[in-house]
Formats: C-alpha cells, sequence, structure tokens
C-alpha cells in the first residue's frame, strides 16, 4: 500500500505517494532534473551528491532555489 | 599597456561588473552584458518555480557559468544569518564558487544597508572560506573594518541602489581608496556614463552596476557607453590629470610670433 507524505516545499505543502522518498525522486518528480539548483532540508544544504542517498520524512521542510537575474 | 583588475587572486580585463536584473527579457540581458565587456556578472538566489513551465529557460540557458564569473549576492537580506544561508546555498549551486557579493540591507525604502549586519556576515562568510566583495556605505572606518576582517573588495555606494544619483560623496570615497590595501569599487547609485568616469577617476578599481544600463531607454548602448566610461575613466587616473586652477596665464598657443607685434 502508497503512504502518503507531505512536504513543505519553497513554504508550500505539497502530497507525494511514496516509500523511501529520496531528494533525487523528488527532483524527478517536479520535473527539476539536469536543472542547476540547490536544496535544504529542514535549514540544511543538501549536497547535489547526497540526492540519490537523503530519504525525505512527512514534514520536512525544503528550500529549492536556483540562480536568476539581479544587481 | 596591461592593467588587469585583480581580485582574490584572479585577474580581469574589465572594470566593469555588471547585474542580471531589470532586463526586458534574457536576450536583452545577454546583449548587454556582451557589449559591456564584462566579466564579473551578479546573480540572485532565489526559489525555484516549482511545477510551473519546467521547460522555460533560465538565466544560466543565456549567460553560461563557464563563460562568465559569476557573482552571487545576498540582494533582499535583511539580516547577517539570511546572508550567509543565501551565500551557502549560493556556493552550492555554483559547484563550490567562493567568489561573492555580500549585502545586508536596512531599509526596504532606501534600501541603504545595515552596516552592522554586515559586518557579522563578512565575518562569518570569511571563516567559511568565502571570497567576500562587500557593497557598503561610504563610512572609510567601516570599509576599513571590512579590509581587516579579510573582505577581498570593498564597494561602497556612490548613491543609493536604483537611484541613479551618481557620486554623491566624492571626498569620502577619496578616503576609503587612500586607506585601502584591496580594491575598492563604486557598486550603485551610477546613472550615466560620467558617473562611472568619475568613480574611475577617483581611483576606484571598478564599478558595479545593474539599473543604470537596464533602465536605460537602449540599455545595449548604455552597455557600451559604460564600457567606454570605465576604460577612459582608468585611463584617466593613470594619466595624472592636470592641477585645477581659476585662470592660466599660460595659453596653449605660443605668445611669440603674433604678427600683431
Amino acid at each position: 500500500m502508497s503512504v502518503t507524505m507531505q512536504l513543505i516545499i519553497n513554504g508550500k505543502p505539497r502530497s507525494f505517494d511514496a516509500e523511501n522518498f529520496t531528494v533525487a525522486q523528488l527532483v524527478a518528480q517536479l520535473n527539476l532534473e539536469g536543472k542547476r539548483l540547490a536544496i535544504e532540508c529542514n535549514g540544511e544544504i543538501v549536497p547535489r551528491s547526497q540526492f540519490a542517498d537523503k530519504q525525505l520524512t512527512d514534514g520536512d521542510k525544503l528550500e529549492i532555489v536556483g540562480a536568476v537575474g539581479g544587481g | 599597456m596591461l592593467d588587469l583588475l585583480k581580485i582574490a587572486g584572479k585577474s580581469y580585463q574589465s572594470r566593469l561588473l555588471v547585474g542580471t536584473g531589470k532586463y526586458a527579457d534574457f536576450a536583452q540581458t545577454r546583449a548587454a552584458i556582451d557589449v559591456s565587456g564584462a566579466e564579473i556578472i551578479t546573480v540572485a538566489i532565489r526559489r525555484t518555480n516549482i511545477g510551473q513551465n519546467a521547460g522555460e529557460p533560465s538565466l544560466l540557458d543565456f549567460l553560461p557559468p563557464e563563460e562568465f564569473t559569476y557573482l552571487p549576492n545576498t540582494a533582499g537580506c535583511y539580516s547577517a544569518d539570511d546572508a550567509v544561508r543565501t551565500l551557502r546555498l549560493a556556493r552550492e549551486l555554483l559547484d563550490g564558487h567562493k567568489l561573492v557579493k555580500l549585502e545586508v540591507l536596512g531599509d526596504p525604502n532606501t534600501l541603504y544597508p545595515n552596516m552592522i549586519e554586515t559586518l557579522a556576515a563578512a565575518k562569518t562568510l570569511v571563516k567559511d572560506g568565502f571570497d567576500v566583495m562587500v557593497y557598503c556605505s561610504d563610512d572609510p572606518i567601516i570599509a576599513k573594518q571590512l579590509e581587516e576582517i579579510g573582505c577581498c573588495a570593498v564597494m561602497p555606494l556612490a548613491s543609493l541602489i536604483g537611484s541613479g544619483m551618481g557620486i554623491l560623496n566624492p571626498w569620502n570615497l577619496q578616503i576609503i581608496i587612500a586607506n585601502a590595501q584591496i580594491p575598492v569599487l563604486v557598486d550603485a547609485g551610477v546613472g550615466t556614463a560620467s558617473d562611472a568616469a568619475i568613480a574611475m577617476e577617483l581611483g576606484c578599481q571598478g564599478v558595479l552596476m545593474n539599473t543604470a544600463i537596464a533602465a536605460a531607454r537602449d540599455p545595449v548602448l548604455m552597455a557600451s557607453a559604460m564600457k567606454k566610461a570605465v576604460q577612459a575613466g582608468r585611463e584617466a587616473y593613470l594619466a595624472g590629470r592636470m592641477p585645477k586652477k581659476l585662470y592660466s596665464a599660460s595659453p596653449s598657443s605660443p605668445s611669440e610670433g603674433l604678427m600683431t607685434k
């Protein structure tokens, strides 16, 4: 059976049907694969090299950021 | 003559640093930056749009990090903690990139910097291994303290961010430049080419600007003007200007051989 998990991503709650859900899977599910981005989970940076290993749990707060135009 | 800008151990041919915000579109951003000749370009760090237009082009598609030295900024941060957090994310985003622009604002209307928070953030970032170019007020004491903390460049404002008011206190800038052992760049307040030239004539090592180019009626043409102004100002500084006099009893043409004599 599937387990629903809620994550807060960039300030908004989102539900995912997944078990053993990793950051890499999240990136794929959000269609962000191949994009240059940085991710923070509960205030801690998740290095890109750990995306595949970092397990997410219900209630985790994620920030997904990129570079935009600025002065 | 080889006259390079040296920041944190790296040399640059262009003394004009530009921002990437406020342009009509990415194509115009790219065109203006190409014409400006800038090698160092600032970027902001913001939340990625989730779930909408996954295939939409990004700034990095138009300005590949391999072609430019990115200078991630902390625009919009009002505390040392937020600024440090933003730049740690930037370092992760840009594969360990260390050169950053620190700015901690103190007021959303004027965008005047909060130097107490800026000093605190600079300490943490330098300790954390960042090369910190720091936006600051034009206070010579603060500028010296930022240098002593270990910042690699100080960037006092000419006038307020986005104001285009030009250089309001050339005397303070001169004191900061005279006391500094690290590059001093004017960041913010430049409105038109003559402002950039004056900053360079004062002895600044470079000028950083965004709005002066992006908000011009023709940003690409203004980028060209700024490139020339920074070069002209630098050359005038190196050449050493003639002293100012109220009047001169020494005309440029010979006093001898006049037909009327």
